[in-house]
């Protein structure tokens, strides 16, 4: 053990570079999810097709896979990126595939009285799904986007295998310098798994924060509280 | 340089190699799955005071660590104690172990499905104890048990993958050797792509499909 402690700061480093995959990855996933996502819903082909390919392509194939492509392969189509926009770029278009269709599913499966009340009020298509529908759907989103993120946040240790030097990277490297195998791989399950509980509690957190019956819950009454009592507390 | 189709094909027999090994070492992980799985959903189930919190973790910690770690951990460390193994081996073992651990949960969460009113219609009618899990809870949990195991079935192929960082002769492995001596990456990548989609596009479909039609309508 007091190998590690020595040689901590590689890891603190290592941590570092997990930690902005994670960050630099998540807001990444968020955009193509919601990019993606909203695309496969729409009425034109051109839009729609194009979405459900990637989206498919991507959730078909290995994350591993995606990364060594884009890392051995595509410089021989001329375009080369660094090890560490590989990483961001592969893990945000890999869980950005499965979130896309969180997106969809969520935004789906709104009771279609919301639909019809903005076409009575004569609210534009854009606007409905900008001012009523995504608002909505964003509570029966969190917990998806959880499984995302954890999923994101374990993923982003199959970068070491482009170069990047992140936390798994680092372990391995005082694992050649030491030998210490034990307590180095017992190390980094530790710290991925620390993390790991951290990011599901921010989650469970951000749930109940964003939960549109939460005062209802609380009571056992599922009321749809109105907007000046939910920020009150559980009474 | 761009595509080849002359080296594409010839490395296609490799590839298809490779591929077999990958769905071989899938099967027999998604057996370790289910039976330890079981194992897990069983004693977790039982309550039992200590063992059933151990193992509670054990699915926690399984889940909340990366496959990779696990398998470079089992990989390094194991021959430390005198537990040599190849690395088709080892592979198939983490993915196993990895994935009992998404199995007990999936056990735990078809049985909790059923409601609550069938286990009380079943007190109520004084059956006892067996047919009330072989004929009422069993058959109604098996309808969203099973799609379930469908989809994790397809994450296991395709996480198998990462087991080639442990140099398991799978699908991405013979790729990265190909490239590795021929300097040529986009050929056999791509290839494994699609062989990969190949596979688990068609899967996920049927499972879709069966997951409608065994879906209960009420």
């Amino acid at each position: 053990m007091s190998t590690i402690i020595e040689h901590s700061t590689r890891l603190w480093e290592g941590l570092l570079v997990t930690l902005q995959l994670l960050v630099l990855g998540s807001v990444l996933t968020l955009v193509i999810a919601f990019t993606a996502g909203l695309a496969r819903m729409s009425r034109q082909f051109l839009v729609r097709f194009p979405a459900a390919v990637f989206i498919e392509v991507f959730r078909g194939t290995s994350m591993i896979v995606q990364l060594f492509w884009f890392f051995f392969a595509l410089p021989m189509l001329g375009i080369e990126l660094p090890g560490f926009a590989v990483g961001v770029l592969v893990l945000a278009l890999n869980e950005g595939a499965y979130a896309a269709e969180v997106v969809r599913g969520a935004i789906k499966s709104r009771p279609a009285g919301q639909t019809e009340a903005c076409i009575a009020l004569g609210i534009g298509p854009v606007t409905r799904m900008r001012r009523i529908l995504i608002p909505q759907s964003i509570p029966a989103m969190l917990p998806a986007f959880g499984n995302v993120v954890v999923d994101l946040l374990k993923n982003t240790s199959l970068v070491s295998a482009v170069t990047v030097l992140d936390l798994t990277y680092k372990g391995q490297e005082i694992r050649a310098i030491t030998g210490e195998t034990t307590a180095v791989f017992t190390t980094l399950l530790v710290v991925y798994f620390v993390l790991s509980v951290l990011l599901s509690f921010l989650v469970k957190w951000s749930e109940r924060r964003f939960a549109i019956d939460r005062v209802g819950k609380a009571n056992g009454a599922r009321l749809l509280s109105l907007p000046g009592i939910s920020r009150g507390g559980t009474t | 340089m761009t595509w080849d189709n002359e080296f594409a094909l010839s490395i296609l027999p490799d590839l298809l190699g490779g591929l077999w090994v990958t769905i071989q070492a899938t099967m027999a992980a998604i057996v370790i799955a289910l039976a330890l799985g079981l194992v897990v959903a069983v004693i977790r189930y039982l309550r039992i005071p200590v063992l059933s919190a151990v193992f509670g973790f054990y699915v926690q910690f399984v889940r909340g660590t990366p496959l990779l770690v696990q398998a470079f951990a089992a990989f390094y460390i194991l021959p430390d104690y005198g537990i040599v193994l190849s690395p088709l081996i080892t592979g198939i073992i983490v993915l196993g172990v990895n994935y009992s651990s998404y199995t007990a949960e999936v056990y735990r969460s078809g049985i909790e499905d059923v409601g609550k009113g069938q286990w009380e219609a079943a007190t109520a009618l004084s059956l006892p104890v067996r047919p009330t899990w072989t004929r009422i809870v069993l058959p109604q949990a098996v309808r969203s048990i099973v799609p379930m195991l469908g989809n994790y079935w397809i994450q296991m192929f395709k996480d198998s993958a990462i087991l080639s960082l442990i140099t398991m002769n799978e699908l991405l492995n013979v790729a990265q050797t190909i490239g590795s001596s021929e300097f040529r990456y986009l050929e056999p990548l791509t290839i494994v792509g699609i062989l990969f989609l190949a596979v688990s596009y068609p899967a996920a479909v049927l499972i879709r499909r069966l997951e409608r039609r065994l879906a209960i309508t009420s």
